[in-house]
């Protein structure tokens, strides 16, 4: 059984190793889905902003992750 | 013939058949070294065979389902709506995608360590020597359970990745299944012919193309799902947008490495 509940923590973590991160891409999707083509100015904008919100959010992530883990460091 | 390939664009079948590979190629790697290393140190019988059933039942749980997924006309599925499956399927693919593009990055900026298949072979081997040294001799339960494990560890990933990639469009299965078969025989072919951990193998450049791939693949399911635009021309075939979110991706990736890398090093100037 210990396999099985491997196997499940690894599927789990394709998809997840950082919650807020997922969390973000989640919103982003719905609002996109939900907002973006009710307020696109046409209707070829709203996939780049699809794009651009979760280009964001993946330079967010990033750049935080690398604020904390200088932190981390230079505090030994 | 519910598969159909007519209306499918060569963009999406290659795109979906060489992430699948890459993404594959990466799990199966992981597993051979471990397979190896227990195999160096416990020898090969019981080593094989735990690697030979976890394909052989991965094999019959794909076979019962795989077919009965391909022949689902998910367009005509009344239950589902096709952009249903679409978004569902691109967000996943997206969580994957956008997570190993995102740790690719950080690696790149040295961030996070890269990750060595010649040290993770040296622990599992060193492991492997301390355990139930008094089994090796005749039939290794312990050899058999942790190559076992590990393939159908990292082959149950194998086949979620086919999965989600396959379930992107009808016809986009088979495409995802062979890139996927074609890392594990070109994997089983290296670790045979070899008999090392493929340490050569650029691991983080595999994450950061197949984090680019699959961000660019779950980008455009998800605005398909939802009905939104590209900006290409209306003569153009839809899959032109793929191409563009792939170098789109891409540019962003390339730029981003060295940023993190820079602010890291603000940062700790500063502290």
């Amino acid at each position: 059984m210990r396999w099985i509940k491997s196997i499940a923590r690894e599927v789990w973590g394709l998809f997840v190793d950082d919650g807020s991160f997922a969390a973000a891409i989640l919103v982003w999707i719905l609002l996109a889905v939900v907002v973006l083509p009710r307020v696109a100015p046409a209707a070829r904008c709203d996939g780049p902003a699809l794009f651009a919100g979760l280009a964001l959010i993946l330079i967010e992530s990033a750049l935080r992750f690398s604020r904390r883990s200088a932190k981390c460091r230079a505090s030994g | 013939m519910i598969i159909g390939w007519g209306h499918l664009e060569a963009t999406r079948l290659g795109t979906t058949l060489v992430a699948s590979f890459l993404a594959s190629l990466v799990e199966c790697v992981e597993a051979l070294t471990v397979v190896l290393a227990v195999g160096s140190v416990r020898g090969w019988r019981s080593v094989l065979a735990g690697a030979a059933a976890a394909l052989a039942l991965l094999a019959a749980v794909v076979g019962v389902l795989g077919p009965a997924l391909a022949r689902i006309p998910l367009r005509r599925l009344a239950l589902v709506p096709f952009h249903v499956v679409q978004l569902v399927a691109g967000g996943l693919i997206l969580l994957f995608g956008l997570r190993w593009l995102r740790k690719a990055i950080l690696r790149s900026a040295g961030l996070v360590p890269l990750h060595d298949e010649r040290a993770a072979f040296a622990k599992k081997a060193a492991a492997m020597r301390e355990a139930n040294a008094g089994s090796i001799s005749g039939w290794d339960k312990f050899a058999f359970s942790a190559a076992f494990n590990v393939t159908m560890l990292e082959g149950t990933e194998v086949v979620f990745i086919v999965l989600a990639f396959g379930a992107g469009g009808a016809g986009l299965l088979l495409p995802a299944s062979l890139g996927a078969v074609a890392a594990l025989l070109v994997v089983a072919g290296l670790g045979l012919a070899l008999h090392r951990p493929l340490a050569r193998v650029p691991e983080n450049t595999l994450k950061f193309l197949v984090g680019v791939l699959l961000s660019a693949l779950g980008t455009f399911w998800v605005g398909e799902g939802a009905g939104l635009g590209w900006p290409i021309p209306a003569s153009a075939s839809p899959d032109l947008a793929i191409l563009l979110l792939i170098a789109a991706y891409l540019a962003l990736a390339v730029c981003l490495a060295p940023i993190c890398r820079l602010q890291a090093r603000v940062v700790a100037e500063e502290s």
